[in-house]
Parts: C-alpha cells; sequence; structure tokens
C-alpha cells in the first residue's frame, strides 16, 4: 500500500512537471490539471498499481502454491475430499479482486496529490484553484472507467498466479521460474486487457 | 501369516496399467493387500512405488485394469460412496504434507471438519488424543510444521492420517530421511499402532531395516509387475538379479544380521 501509494505520488508529479514544461509553450499550462486528472484516473493510476500487485501477490500466489504442491500439500487435499480450487484459488482471486480497487482509488488519489503539488510549486495553481478546475473540466466518468478495470486486471493476477503455482513440479527451482513465469504473463494480460478496455470506452465514447 | 493371507483382500488389483504420456510404468499389474497385514513395497528408484501408491488412493487414473478398494471399484461409485471410502483410509505423503499455514493439531482436525460434524471441543480431544498416539508431546499441537523436525512432522502427518480412524494406511516412505534411532522409534510406533488399532499397513520403502522389523509380506516391483510378492523367507530365496542383490547385498546383510541380534 505505501508503495503504491508512493509511486502513485511520484507518477503525479512527474506529469504535471512534464506536462507544464510543454503546456507552457503554448501558454495553455492551467491544462496541466486536467492531463494529469484524466491520465492518472483513466489510466496511470490503475495500470501501476494492478502491476505492482501483479509483482507482490501474483508471485507471492505462484510461490505459495506451489511449495504447498511439491510438499504434496495439494495431493493430501485432494485425498482427504477438499477442493484445491475452493480452498487455495477462490479466496485468493476474490480478495484480489476486492483488494485492488481499494488499492486503485489509493492510487488516483494519490496521483492527483502528486498533480496538485507540482502545479502548486511550478505553476502558482493553488490547490483551491486545482480542486475548482478538476471539479469543472474532469467529469466523475474518468475516474469509473479507470476503477471498473480493476476486478478484471484482480481476476487476471490472480488466476495467472495461482494457474502456475499449480503447474509447479520437481523441485524449488520449478517454483522459481514459474514464479517469473507467472509475473511476466500477469502484467503482460493486464496490459492487453487494459488496451481491450481502451477500444471498448472509446467506441462507446464514454 | 498364512490365516492372514487367506483373509479378506481389501485392496485387490488385476491388470493395472498406467503412464505418463508414451512411458509406460506399470503393466499387467497384480497385487493384494490383505486385511491386517504390514505389505512393504520395494523396488528400484523409478519402478513406480509411489505411482502404484498414488494410483490406489485415486491421485493418479490407471490406462486399464482394476482396482477394487473395500471389494469395491471406485470407477464405478458415485460421489458419495467415494467419500465414504476415501473415509476408511489415511494417508502419510513423504515430507508429512502437513498444511503449513495451520498447526499441527489444526491439520488433524481437517479430515474431521471434512468428514464428520463434530464440536470444537470434542475436536480438540481427539486431535490431542492423536498426538499422544503417535508420540509427540502434547505441546506439538500448538505448533506449526515449520517448527518441527522431520520426524516430528511425520509423526503429525501419521497423527492426521489416523484422524477417521481409517482401517487401512498407505505410508510413503515413512523412514525415508530419519536417523537409524529416529527410523527404528517410527518402525515400533508403526507396530504398536497396527496391534493396537487393527490397522492394514501399505508402505513404499527403501529401508531394509523396516522390512524385516515391521512387514508381514513385501512385494518387489521390477520391469513393471509386482514380480514376487511374500514373506522375508520367501524374498531370500527367490531368484532375480535384483531381489537378490537387494536382500542380499551388504546392506541387506547387516539388516538381516541386525533383526537376529535383535531376537537374541
Amino acid at each position: 500500500m505505501p508503495i503504491v501509494a508512493l509511486i502513485s505520488f511520484l507518477i503525479g508529479v512527474v506529469l504535471a512537471y512534464q506536462g507544464a514544461t510543454q503546456l507552457r509553450q503554448f501558454g495553455a499550462e492551467i491544462f496541466t490539471v486536467e492531463l494529469v486528472a484524466i491520465s492518472v484516473l483513466r489510466e496511470i493510476g490503475i495500470l501501476l498499481t494492478a502491476i505492482i500487485i501483479a509483482g507482490r501477490s501474483g508471485s507471492a500466489f505462484t510461490a505459495q502454491i506451489g511449495s504447498m504442491k511439491l510438499n504434496e500439500e495439494i495431493d493430501a487435499m485432494r485425498t482427504l475430499a477438499l477442493d484445491p480450487m475452493e480452498m487455495l484459488v477462490v479466496p485468493r482471486v476474490l480478495a484480489l479482486i476486492i483488494a485492488l480497487p481499494m488499492l486503485g482509488f489509493i492510487a488516483d488519489m494519490m496521483g492527483l496529490f502528486g498533480g496538485a503539488v507540482m502545479c502548486w510549486i511550478v505553476l502558482d495553481i493553488t490547490p483551491g484553484l486545482y480542486l475548482q478546475r478538476l471539479n469543472e473540466w474532469v467529469p466523475l466518468s474518468h475516474f469509473w472507467v479507470g476503477i471498473i478495470k480493476a476486478p478484471f486486471f484482480a481476476l487476471m493476477i490472480g488466476l495467472i498466479g495461482c494457474y502456475e503455482g499449480l503447474q509447479v513440479e520437481g523441485s524449488a527451482e520449478s517454483v522459481g521460474r514459474l514464479t517469473t513465469k507467472s509475473v511476466v504473463e500477469a502484467i503482460f494480460m493486464v496490459i492487453v486487457v487494459d488496451a481491450v478496455f481502451s477500444i471498448y470506452f472509446a467506441v462507446i465514447e464514454f | 501369516m498364512s490365516a492372514q493371507q487367506q483373509g479378506e483382500a481389501i485392496i485387490a488389483i488385476r491388470g493395472l496399467r498406467t503412464g505418463f504420456g508414451d512411458t509406460i510404468i506399470h503393466d499387467r499389474l497384480d497385487l493384494d493387500v490383505y486385511r491386517g497385514e504390514v505389505l512393504g513395497i520395494v523396488g528400484g528408484s523409478g519402478t513406480g512405488k509411489s505411482v502404484l501408491l498414488r494410483t490406489i488412493i485415486g491421485l493418479n487414473r490407471q490406462l486399464a485394469g482394476t482396482i477394487r478398494l473395500f471389494g469395491k471399484d471406485p470407477e464405478t461409485l458415485d460421489f458419495a460412496e467415494k467419500r465414504a471410502i476415501e473415509r476408511r483410509w489415511g494417508v502419510l505423503f513423504q515430507n508429512g504434507a502437513l498444511f503449513s499455514s495451520l498447526t499441527v493439531a489444526q491439520n488433524i482436525e481437517v479430515p474431521m471438519r471434512e468428514h464428520l460434524a463434530l464440536s470444537e471441543p470434542l475436536m480438540d480431544e481427539i486431535a490431542a488424543m492423536k498426538i499422544a498416539m503417535v508420540g509427540l508431546p502434547p505441546d506439538a499441537g500448538a505448533k506449526y510444521p515449520s517448527e518441527l523436525s522431520g520426524g516430528m512432522r511425520k509423526r503429525a502427518g501419521l497423527a492426521r492420517a489416523l484422524a477417521l480412524d481409517p482401517e487401512i494406511v498407505f505410508l510413503d516412505e515413512p523412514t525415508a530421511g530419519l536417523d537409524p534411532i529416529g527410523a527404528a522409534a517410527f518402525d515400533a510406533l508403526i507396530q504398536e499402532l497396527r496391534q493396537a488399532l487393527g490397522l492394514t499397513v501399505f508402505m513404499v520403502t527403501h529401508d531394509l531395516d523396516s522390512l524385516h522389523a515391521i512387514c508381514d509380506r513385501i512385494a518387489v516391483m521390477a520391469e513393471k509387475r509386482v514380480i514376487v510378492s511374500g514373506d522375508m523367507a520367501a524374498m531370500l530365496k527367490f531368484d532375480h538379479p535384483w531381489v537378490r542383490d537387494y536382500f542380499h547385498g551388504p546392506r541387506g546383510r547387516a539388516a538381516l544380521s541386525a533383526k537376529v541380534t535383535r531376537q537374541v
């Protein structure tokens, strides 16, 4: 959580700074607010969160389930008539589906906050003006476009993490290999899903 | 033991064939396990001892052949009947396979939770009893598997296998990785439990001392089948290169003389 918050804050700062520098050439500094708000809310806040979670939780799922597999715990479950799907996969995926939107919300807020700080320092846009500008020019729909993607990202990360964990066989080396694989695949799929959503939202003009 | 050998076969395997992909592991394998006996399965590496165990308990599907458990073929049973059969056995995996996120006592309670509806205090009591039964100190119940030694983990795994008072326990190399004293103590424990509870024991092992000490019957796996089964005397007489090397090699002789010394 602190990592997600810090990174989003920094991204807000960077976006505002870059935006300010470029837009100043056209005398359009004030649009920096929209630039930061729209990119953070629609895309970057949630995408960054998902990537961090893929690295943090997706890998943890693979490693946990993988080492359970090596220890024959999964076999032991089957012999006790416990379903590993129900016991291991479903709770993890559900937890992620609940947690990722919340983290995404925090990331959005921190990103906007970082943007506000930078606007104040570089452009003399006071936090009051910043908020007013947000209110007037950035509709809430941008926020929803971002947050609606979170559960889908969570589903991808959770399923890939658990699936690769269950593929572990043989030795500890296999746990390491599949953990790497799971993170790479999860990040890849998150970006693919994000692209699909972008196209979808563009088509429905939301 | 001859009386038992004519007794009821609780596991009867006929014409079993298993394999992964193109590799055939067992072919035309026949084996019976009789009620009340301790059967030791031996064989070289890769002869499919563990695969056989996993196939019997349903973790592996056979390609052909039948396995009858308690006189029933699990392939023809519905879910409820299968579960009823699963309640009648316990399995001890090689490293105990305890659930690492649960304490020993909780591990023992897992099968009870799944198969029976018991009150919490009753389950705690039964778990404590099983812990004592396998010779673990009472404070082991509150510990996590990672806090236990290898030998203790195996005992805890055995306690979980015994949670539902099974008729048969499957042990996958129960004494592997234990020091000789620990291994002998584990053998003694199995012997004791078997006498006290009337258990049938199906044991995959490499440990010649275990074979001498507690097994009534030994089945040797080679050439994708059980090539011979019988008591130790039959093993020593059987003429097959692997069997001869195994039982008459230096380790085999040492174990045999240890047994003779023990009896004197």
